[in-house]
């Protein structure tokens, strides 16, 4: 086969390469964390303590596996989409290497215990800074690639992406406001109940802008390629895309539900996160509605199985979530595991089940050659879904039993469970049962990144460059 | 105008789109005094108390630790009082946590001696077999580190350097941690 031109393809190897490394690092912590909650004595010094690791696994797979897959994949999609090569490729190259240097340092420093403390945003403010410029970069390369399009029209993909650019902006600097004291130490502009406030204003449009925004470009665009069928309705994803980067700002304060956090703030979080239901399953429905006629390609096609049960874990998610915004049952939920498995049905249903997805799609087309085994990637397809499932049911389970047993009183008013230790063993089951989902999904995930370097291996030397 | 032909104009409304509700719901709390609360009640940090709570920080306890009491029963007769905007208002991060692995510490500070935190957080295990809890032993053999602390006390406006000065000498981390957790619960002036 001749080697395709047009397109410059080296960033989005390099970026595909690199989110599959740091995603197997980030899954391994994964499993020693889920470990080190029923075996304290995994806890080796300082560096290894629960406390540190928890970050760096959240850490990894956000910034290490979640980010530069988006980087990649888009890409390539704006070249695709707009039928013309990457502006600043050079620069593109650049961006890879000193992201992953800064991928590298970022996990040191959190190891030694350098953090913020708030969620998602522990890194310190020197990689803060390192962050934002590389967003920036980023950022003129895509929209550079998108200004020079051939094609008139951008496609809803596009969108998203340009929504992540914006999204992800805003948020991130907005949250890490500090003065610094030292190198690798500073201090939230904001102080208790703003703090709370702005970082779950952040936090949750972690979710928007990185797990939410990022799949969904992918989505929409190899959901088409790989039925070969249009996509159902524009005018729904125009809907669709308008109406969810408007409401999920407003729902950051469902996390702070029964907090100190004035009342209004929680109840106006709350209806928003109800009516963000709309805008999350027009995109379910287009999902479905392109497949109309199509099902049979569950079967034969495993590119298919991927978006579609990803979709679907979306369309599970957007319900599920919204439930837990409501008070009554946020009384019953919040703080307990059961919000570990609402997380992971996401982020291991949806998030990599849809990157996965797009990845297999990209590669073959990169590297000018074809998916090295499709069995190997039904064999991931089946790992991942029950690994999972695993997790997620069982931290489910666990999750309203222990929310049950802090509850629980006596007829005389006062508490069932009056050491919180007695809710902490029966934990320990369930915890042994998600490490071995944990183990079920990387091994799936191990055969899917065996399959894509059986790929790159077998390809023309010439596209291998 | 075609919104989705021109990428800038694009960029633009979007990013109107998402600052609306950002607005409404952060800048308003911020700067309308909706969360303002008088600090004239709140016992500021002390410097050993602040550097207790950047051990905290940097071990990372709150991935594990909540500090906020919910005002449902069955919590406050877990934990003691709801929390108000009081305790946390001189918080600079907050630390309410999101996952209560282990139990809530936004009162802690009232149910034990000090003596208890230093054998708890040297072997959780020697209490509580099964407790989960990672050990900290190394807390204990660890000077304090104070090159900061007149610094850390100016950037945050608390008084320094008091009378407390002199509280830094030869304290090692685990003092400081644990003169942190015996302060919480006791952030308003008037509470035992
Ligand atoms: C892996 C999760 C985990 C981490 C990390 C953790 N803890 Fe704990 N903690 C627990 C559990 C579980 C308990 C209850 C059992 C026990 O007392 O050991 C507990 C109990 C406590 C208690 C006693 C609370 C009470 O009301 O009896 C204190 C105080 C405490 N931890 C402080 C800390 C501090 C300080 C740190 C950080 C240096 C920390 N914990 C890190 C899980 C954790
Ligand atoms: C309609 C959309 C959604 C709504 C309304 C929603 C709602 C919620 C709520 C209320 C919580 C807090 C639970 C608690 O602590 O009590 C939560 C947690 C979380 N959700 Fe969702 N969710 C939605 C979609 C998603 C999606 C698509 C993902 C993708 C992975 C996701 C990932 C998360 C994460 C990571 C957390 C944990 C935050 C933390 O405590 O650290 N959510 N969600
Ligand atoms: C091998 C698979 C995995 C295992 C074993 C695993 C394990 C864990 C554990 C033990 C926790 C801490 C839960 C707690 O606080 O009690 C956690 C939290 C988290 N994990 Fe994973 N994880 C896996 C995969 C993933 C993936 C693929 C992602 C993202 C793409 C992810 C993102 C997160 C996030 C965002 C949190 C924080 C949740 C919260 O605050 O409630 N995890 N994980």
């Amino acid at each position: 086969m001749p080697v395709d031109t047009t397109y410059d393809y080296r960033a989005v190897k390099g970026f595909a390469l690199s989110s599959l490394f740091w995603a197997v690092v980030g899954l391994l912590v994964g499993i020693l964390i889920s470990l080190q909650l029923v075996y304290p004595q995994l806890n080796f010094g300082p560096w290894l303590s629960y406390g540190r690791l928890r970050p760096i696994h959240t850490n990894a797979l956000i910034y290490g596996f979640t980010v530069p897959a988006a980087f990649s994949i888009f890409f390539f999609l704006v070249q695709r989409l707009g039928r013309t090569t990457l502006a600043f490729p050079g620069t593109a190259r650049v961006l890879l290497w000193v992201f992953n240097a800064a991928i590298a340092l970022a996990a040191l420093s959190l190891f030694a215990g350098m953090s913020q403390s708030k969620e998602y945003s522990e890194l310190e403010w020197p990689f803060d800074i390192g962050v934002v410029v590389l967003w920036v970069v980023f950022a003129i390369i895509i929209i550079g690639t998108i200004v020079r399009r051939k094609e008139e029209q951008m496609y809803v993909s596009l969108w998203y992406i340009l929504a992540t650019i914006v999204g992800v902006a805003i948020v991130y600097i907005g949250n890490n406001l500090a003065v610094p004291v030292s190198l690798f130490k500073s201090y939230s502009v904001y102080a208790g109940a703003n703090d709370a406030n702005v970082q779950w204003w952040f936090g949750h449009n972690a979710v928007a802008f990185v797990f939410t925004t990022i799949p969904l470009a992918v989505f929409y665009y190899i959901l088409p390629k790989s039925t070969n069928a249009p996509l159902y309705s524009h005018r729904l994803s125009i809907i669709g895309f308008w109406s969810l980067i408007f409401a999920y700002l407003w729902t950051g304060a469902h996390h702070l539900i029964y907090t100190p956090l004035p009342d209004w703030i929680q109840t106006v979080a709350i209806a928003f996160s109800i009516f963000l239901i709309a805008p999350s399953w027009a995109s379910v429905i287009n999902g479905y509605g392109t497949m109309k006629g199509e099902w049979g390609q569950m079967r034969s096609n495993y590119l298919v199985k991927f978006i579609i049960l990803g979709i679907t874990f979306y369309g599970l998610q957007t319900l599920q979530g919204p439930s837990q915004a409501i008070r009554a049952f946020s009384a019953l939920i919040h703080y307990t595991d059961w919000v570990p498995g609402h997380v992971h049905m996401g982020t291991m249903g949806w998030v990599t089940m849809t990157l996965s997805a797009g990845f297999y799609y990209i590669f073959p087309k990169i590297y000018n050659t074809e998916l090295y085994s499709i069995k190997l990637a039904n064999l991931h397809f089946w790992l991942v879904l029950v690994g999972q499932l695993i997790y997620s049911v069982t931290m489910w389970i666990t999750g309203i039993a222990q929310g049950a047993m802090w509850q629980a009183t006596n007829a005389d008013g006062s508490l069932k469970y009056s050491n919180f230790f007695e809710t902490l063993t029966p934990n320990f089951p369930f915890w042994n049962m998600r490490t071995l989902g944990g183990i079920i999904f990387l091994s799936g995930f191990i055969v899917f990144v065996y399959n894509i370097i059986q790929t790159v291996r077998k390809a023309p030397a010439a596209a291998r460059a | 105008m075609n919104v989705d032909k021109n990428p800038v104009i694009f960029i633009i409304l979007a990013a109107i789109t998402i600052l609306v509700g950002t607005l409404i719901t952060t800048f308003i709390p911020l700067f309308a005094g909706i969360t303002a609360v008088s600090t004239e009640n709140i016992r500021p940090y002390t410097a050993l108390e602040l550097e207790g709570r950047d051990i905290y920080i940097r071990e990372g306890c709150n991935n594990c630790h909540t500090q906020t009491v919910r005002p449902l029963p069955f919590e406050t007769a877990r934990y003691g009082s709801y929390s108000e905007l009081e305790d946390s208002a001189i918080d600079r991060p907050h630390l309410w946590g999101s996952k209560r692995t282990g139990p809530d510490l936004a009162r802690v500070g009232t149910k034990y001696p000090a003596q208890w935190h230093y054998m708890h957080m040297k072997s959780p295990q020697s209490m509580y077999k099964r407790s989960n809890m990672p050990p900290y032993p190394w807390l204990g053999d660890r000077k304090l580190d104070t090159r900061y602390t007149a610094k850390k006390m100016k950037v945050l406006d608390y008084p320094f350097p008091g009378k407390d000065a002199k509280d830094l000498d030869g304290k090692t981390e685990m003092d400081a941690l644990v003169s942190y957790l015996m302060r919480l619960g006791k952030e308003v002036k008037g509470t035992p």
